[in-house]
């Protein structure tokens, strides 16, 4: 078990149990025979954003993908250890992996919204669940991009191809159709790496206003961009968790000088 | 000395392509141009609305142009779902292997069989063996065997080729894989799809030999799957061959390759239309 440091430097262990939504244990993930992700234990606090911070290759995109069983769709990917959802391990076979990626969902590092509407993007996952009803369609849909922040550009194109929306608007599109099957985590990888500022600040925004309905987890290159959204901040390298705890105290006193070699720019 | 040597090299080799370019385009002028300017007189409302009588000697070849829909519909009934359903698993559901690889092959050598073999088949396997004679259907069945491979490699290779981040985002949803692939793939992958039915369809209506074998030949409206009838291609065959009316012949000809050209632009609107989009 990694030792977990509070603000004050005091161990957190006892107080994370309780607040935690996932959690893992001894999470490791292969490819082949390679081993991606190193025996890594690490909650989700409730509520909150965490960041999980390291170079290129360090296994967080692997591992975020682990929370909600998406490695399964790559051939020769294989998972060991526990990955508990609300203290359920999500590996259990009397669980359906479709239902667990609804309730943990996941915004993708190049927005991939559909070839169709606008409308039938945030309709999507609505409809694979068989609602048909064109009120409640409407409403959730309505209700979803208003959430992302995105309603008051689009309510006058919903017929419109979602091709036509900038990379911006795609990505809160995207966001849209996750929020409209009512998840209860969000897994965000590099979810900015292929936005402008303009639409990145926009972006932070967005993911600071949705922690207070969801939890989120979020993978990203950009220091500061963990610094500003996440109040959890999670360091890997090599497939190990090096550092977990408070962001502030991340990267105002991290415990290990490895982390303090990352945050400061030294590699990666 | 060397760059001018190097500078005529360059001049002839673009010379000697451009020739071959012009051969290419001027076989296809040639042939066309032919078959319409001999054909084209001969072809009027009377034409294409009245059947033929006398052998074909006199009258239209309404009668033909009904067996040949009637066949490019039925060939299409059979292998469409077929071929398709067979694509989605071999692009979805295979993972590479020994089956993977007896599977293409097997596609590909259905490719590459000629298409008399399939109509010898069709003859003794649909006319014969299960008894069902001269028919729309015993041709059906046999051209939508022919056409199988240019549907499955078609559908197949648009299948694969639906970026893999719309499977991605699906799945992530909480969309099964088959509600992924119906919901999100093929729709995608449609216009692919839809292009190489229409190349199927003009293997169809230029189909003679296996045709003639199987649908047979009789010259009167086919209403029932299980009438006779004779294509426009097999009516032209039969015209030239047996000396009836080389005028008739070219006729329906022209009436064909109208078909075949007007078919062509169709299949590279619509695949032209899904790079676009992308």
């Amino acid at each position: 078990m990694i030792n977990v440091l509070g603000r004050q430097g005091r161990p957190l262990e006892g107080q994370l149990e309780q607040r935690a939504k996932m959690r893992t244990e001894n999470l490791c993930v292969y490819y082949g025979s390679l081993l991606a992700v190193k025996y890594v234990s690490l909650p989700v606090v409730r509520h909150s954003v965490t960041a999980l911070i390291g170079p290129s290759g360090c296994g967080k995109s692997t591992f975020l993908r682990a929370l909600n069983r998406m490695n399964e769709v790559i051939p020769g990917a294989r998972t060991e250890g526990r990955v508990l959802l609300d203290g359920h391990d999500i590996h259990d076979p009397s669980l359906d992996v479709a239902d667990l990626r609804r309730r943990v969902g996941m915004v993708f590092q190049q927005p991939n919204p559909f070839p169709m509407s606008v409308y039938d993007n945030v309709a999507y996952g609505l409809r694979i669940q068989g609602i048909r009803d064109r009120a409640t369609l409407d409403r959730i849909v309505e209700n979803s991009l208003r959430e992302a922040a995105l309603w008051d550009e689009v309510k006058d194109r919903m017929r419109r191809s979602a091709l036509e929306l900038s990379g911006g608007q795609q990505q809160r599109l995207v966001i849209a159709r996750v929020l409209a099957v009512r998840p209860e985590v969000i897994l965000m990888d590099e979810p900015a790496s292929a936005l402008d500022p303009v639409s990145t600040a926009r972006l932070e925004d967005l993911i600071h206003d949705l922690k207070r309905e969801y939890t989120i987890v979020i993978v990203t290159h950009n220091m500061r961009q963990a610094a500003r959204v996440s109040d959890w901040t999670a360091f890997m390298l090599n497939g190990e968790l090096i550092e977990y705890g408070p962001t502030e105290r991340i990267f105002t006193n991290p415990s290990d000088p490895r982390t303090e070699a990352y945050i400061t720019g030294r590699f990666g | 000395m060397r760059v001018r040597w190097a500078r005529l090299e360059e001049g002839l080799a673009r010379a000697v392509l451009w020739g071959c370019l012009l051969v290419v385009l001027g076989a296809l002028a040639a042939i066309v141009g032919h078959v319409l300017v001999q054909g084209l007189p001969g072809i009027d409302v009377d034409f294409l609305t009245t059947a033929p009588r006398a052998s074909g000697r006199e009258g239209g070849i309404l009668t033909t142009i009904v067996a040949t829909l009637y066949l490019v519909a039925g060939a299409l009934a059979i292998a469409g779902p077929v071929g398709i359903a067979c694509a989605i698993y071999l692009a979805e559901y295979l993972r590479e292997g020994s089956l993977e690889r007896i599977a293409r092959f097997g596609v590909q050598t259905l490719a590459g069989v000629p298409s008399i073999i399939f109509g010898l088949f069709g003859f003794t396997a649909f006319v014969l063996w299960l008894g069902l004679g001269w028919s729309i259907l015993s041709g059906s069945l046999t051209l939508a065997a022919m056409i199988l491979p240019t549907l499955v490699k078609a559908a197949e290779e648009a299948i694969r080729a639906v970026p893999d981040s719309y499977r991605q985002g699906s799945l992530a949803l909480g969309a099964t894989k088959g509600q992924t692939i119906l919901r999100v793939v093929l729709p995608v992958a449609m216009p692919g799809i839809l292009s190489g039915v229409i190349l199927s369809i003009g293997r169809v209506i230029g189909e003679t030999a296996a045709v003639l074998l199987t649908a047979g030949s009789a010259l009167g409206f086919a209403v029932s799957p299980l009438d006779s009838g004779r294509t426009m291609a097999v009516h032209l065959y039969l015209l030239a061959m047996e000396g009836i009316s080389v005028p008739k012949a070219y006729s329906t000809s022209a009436v064909l390759i109208l078909l075949v050209v007007g078919l062509n632009a169709l299949a590279t609107r619509i695949t032209s239309r899904f790079t676009v989009r992308r």
